[in-house]
């Protein structure tokens, strides 16, 4: 680091330039990762939340995709799935998308209706199911109607009683409210849609695969892990996919600036190289010294931009739906660091092949 | 001790070859300068080459400081170079980022492990060669502020800087002017002197080969005497 850091004194506006631009490239990456997190958050916390290991969904028809929007479930399924060994517990769902209205106040909800079944009923449950004629809102939602427990608020024309202000969860951008089963199919009734069973089944515990596939077979039924269900909300679908290429290109320009600059520094360097090759420095040595002086750069340039992001995201936390965690702070950094180090190790070729031979003569 | 034996070296040229150097040989005893001169493309820069360790001969033996050059490998060579030799290029070729100090103390730092007390003997060194080239107030300007004789002083001690056994110099006047020029020559023979290194010295200028030890001539890659300086008192001396 000997010549790096006197390099970086020297040209500090060259270094202040490109540091910037690394500081607000991974401001960028930090804020979109954020926002990434949050509008994720907004579509699946509620889904997660159920702490299920696996979710079962109507099988779609040729061609489709598995979808909560196109699920529906008969009673009969959930009672298979709940039958079958290595299941401990199974969460009926009917999920729907309504407003919600207390008073002159209304707001956009997701509707979850919640039964349980199965051998374990009191364990692992999120949340208890509501009882019929109950409630339970999302604070957002609870927020946005100015309602306290006690109150009354109206779903489809269904007058429930608010029986609890639970922690935002949310599906598809709108704060859930949970209602038992038995009101959500009333409600789905008065909207004219099936009277009976359930949009999708929350299992928890470990079936041999094997009757996974007999089950869904013989209930016209697809079982997927949390995380892949997750793609059957359509709105999170197409977000995420178009978040995480711009989360992604941003990466990769990065890479590409850091190294861009690194190149066009080495190239100017060279003839400096290969005088100091030619009065023996390794070339080891020189490596490590440009290597280094690019991780100092990026650890400076990313701290600042975490920095700004952190209190950025702070700030905007209340306005937007912002994560601010190490996941959408210090893992892009740390992402940054890396990729900006390859791109800096392109530039090295220039090191590797400066000839000390060109520092005789008057080649400089 | 700087000693060529027998030393060809051939560069690619199409198809072909082209012979930079042709069959020389020369010795040059510690203490001493030995000026090589020569018109321009007769390989004087190729021989120096060769002795610095820069390039390895078709064939031929080369013995500098008491090693067989031609035969160190890339990583063996390039250690001869910062611990054995001493290479004063023709333009001064300092680091713009690096003071004077600075640029002496780089190869110390850029060659292996360094050691806190290593380092202080070692700009200990920087600053006295800097004096002993008689710029021992300017060893913190960096080179945009030193002229273009106190640059090349800095390239002379910083040759120095590792007690070499032998030195390169390569045309080390040809961006001054005459009383500049002679200067540094002096300069170089004081040195050497105090040292006792073996000096190889490149030069087109003819005007201070009579305070040489020995003139070499380079015409088309082959190596001869100097006629002309071959009676000057300190060649005299010599024989």
């Amino acid at each position: 680091m000997f010549v790096a850091w006197r390099d970086m004194r020297f040209a500090t506006g060259r270094f202040v330039l490109i540091g910037a631009v690394v500081t607000l490239i991974t401001l960028l990456v930090g804020f979109l990762s954020g926002l990434t997190a949050g509008l994720a958050n907004q579509n699946i916390s509620a889904i997660t939340g159920l702490g299920a290991s696996s979710v079962v969904l109507a099988e779609p028809a040729d061609g489709e995709q598995v979808s909560f929007a196109d699920s529906t479930l008969d009673a009969d399924a959930a009672a298979d799935w709940a039958a079958l060994p290595g299941v401990e517990r199974v969460q009926e769902l009917g999920i729907s998308q309504t407003r919600v209205t207390a008073d002159d106040a209304r707001t956009s909800v997701s509707v979850f209706g919640v039964e349980q079944l199965g051998t374990d009923v009191s364990t692992a449950s999120t949340m208890e199911t509501p009882r019929p004629g109950t409630v339970r809102l999302s604070r957002t939602a609870a927020d946005a109607l100015s309602v306290v427990d006690g109150d009354t608020v109206t779903i489809a024309g269904t007058d429930l009683d608010v029986a609890g202000v639970v922690d935002d969860q949310w599906y598809s951008h709108t704060p859930v409210v949970w209602t038992s089963l038995a009101d959500w199919r009333s409600m789905q009734t008065s909207m004219g849609a099936p009277s009976s069973g359930s949009t999708a089944l929350a299992i928890t515990g470990s079936p041999d695969a094997s009757d996974v596939a007999a089950a869904e077979g013989s209930t016209g039924t697809v079982s997927k892990d949390m995380l892949s269900s997750l793609l059957a909300i359509g709105s999170f679908r197409s977000e995420i996919g178009s978040l995480l290429l711009m989360v992604a290109m941003l990466f990769g320009i990065s890479a590409l600036v850091i190294g861009a600059f690194f190149t066009v520094w080495t190239i100017q360097r060279a003839g400096d190289v290969a005088i100091l090759k030619a009065l023996g420095a390794t070339t080891g040595r020189l490596t490590l010294d440009a290597l280094g002086q690019a991780l100092v750069l990026l650890v400076l340039g990313v701290g600042l931009g975490i920095g700004l992001t952190a209190a950025l995201g702070a700030a905007a936390g209340t306005a937007l739906p912002f994560v601010l965690s190490p996941l959408t702070t210090v893992l892009p950094g740390i992402v940054m660091i890396l990729l900006g180090l390859v791109g800096a190790a392109f530039a090295l070729r220039s090191i590797l092949s400066a000839d000390p031979l060109t520092a005789l003569g008057g080649n400089r | 001790m700087i000693t060529l034996t027998d030393v060809t070296l051939t560069f690619p040229d199409g198809d072909s070859r082209v012979t930079a150097v042709d069959h020389a040989s020369l010795a040059v005893p510690a203490g001493t300068v030995a000026a090589l001169t020569g018109p321009s493309g007769s390989g004087k820069s190729s021989v120096l080459a060769v002795a610095a360790g820069l390039i390895r001969p078709d064939s031929g033996w080369v013995e500098v400081a008491g090693v067989d050059v031609a035969l160190l490998d890339r990583r063996a060579s390039t250690d001869f170079r910062r611990t054995r030799l001493g290479i004063v290029f023709q333009q001064a070729n300092l680091l713009p980022s690096l003071t004077a100090v600075e640029q002496l103390c780089a190869l110390h730092e850029l060659g292996g492990r360094v050691s806190r007390g290593s380092r202080a003997t070692t700009k200990d060194r920087a600053r006295m060669l800097l004096a002993a080239v008689g710029l021992a107030d300017q060893g913190d300007k960096r080179p945009h502020q030193l002229s273009g004789g106190q640059r090349q002083r800095v390239n002379i001690a910083r040759a120095l800087m590792n007690e070499p056994q032998a030195l390169v110099v390569d045309e080390p006047t040809s961006a001054l002017d005459h009383e500049r020029g002679s200067a540094i020559i002096d300069l170089i023979l004081e040195l050497t002197e105090t040292s006792g290194a073996a000096t190889l010295l490149v030069t087109h200028d003819r005007a201070h080969l009579d305070r040489m030890d020995q003139v070499l001539v380079m015409q088309d890659g082959r190596l001869s005497v100097d006629a002309q300086v071959a009676s000057t008192p300190a060649l005299a001396r010599q024989a």
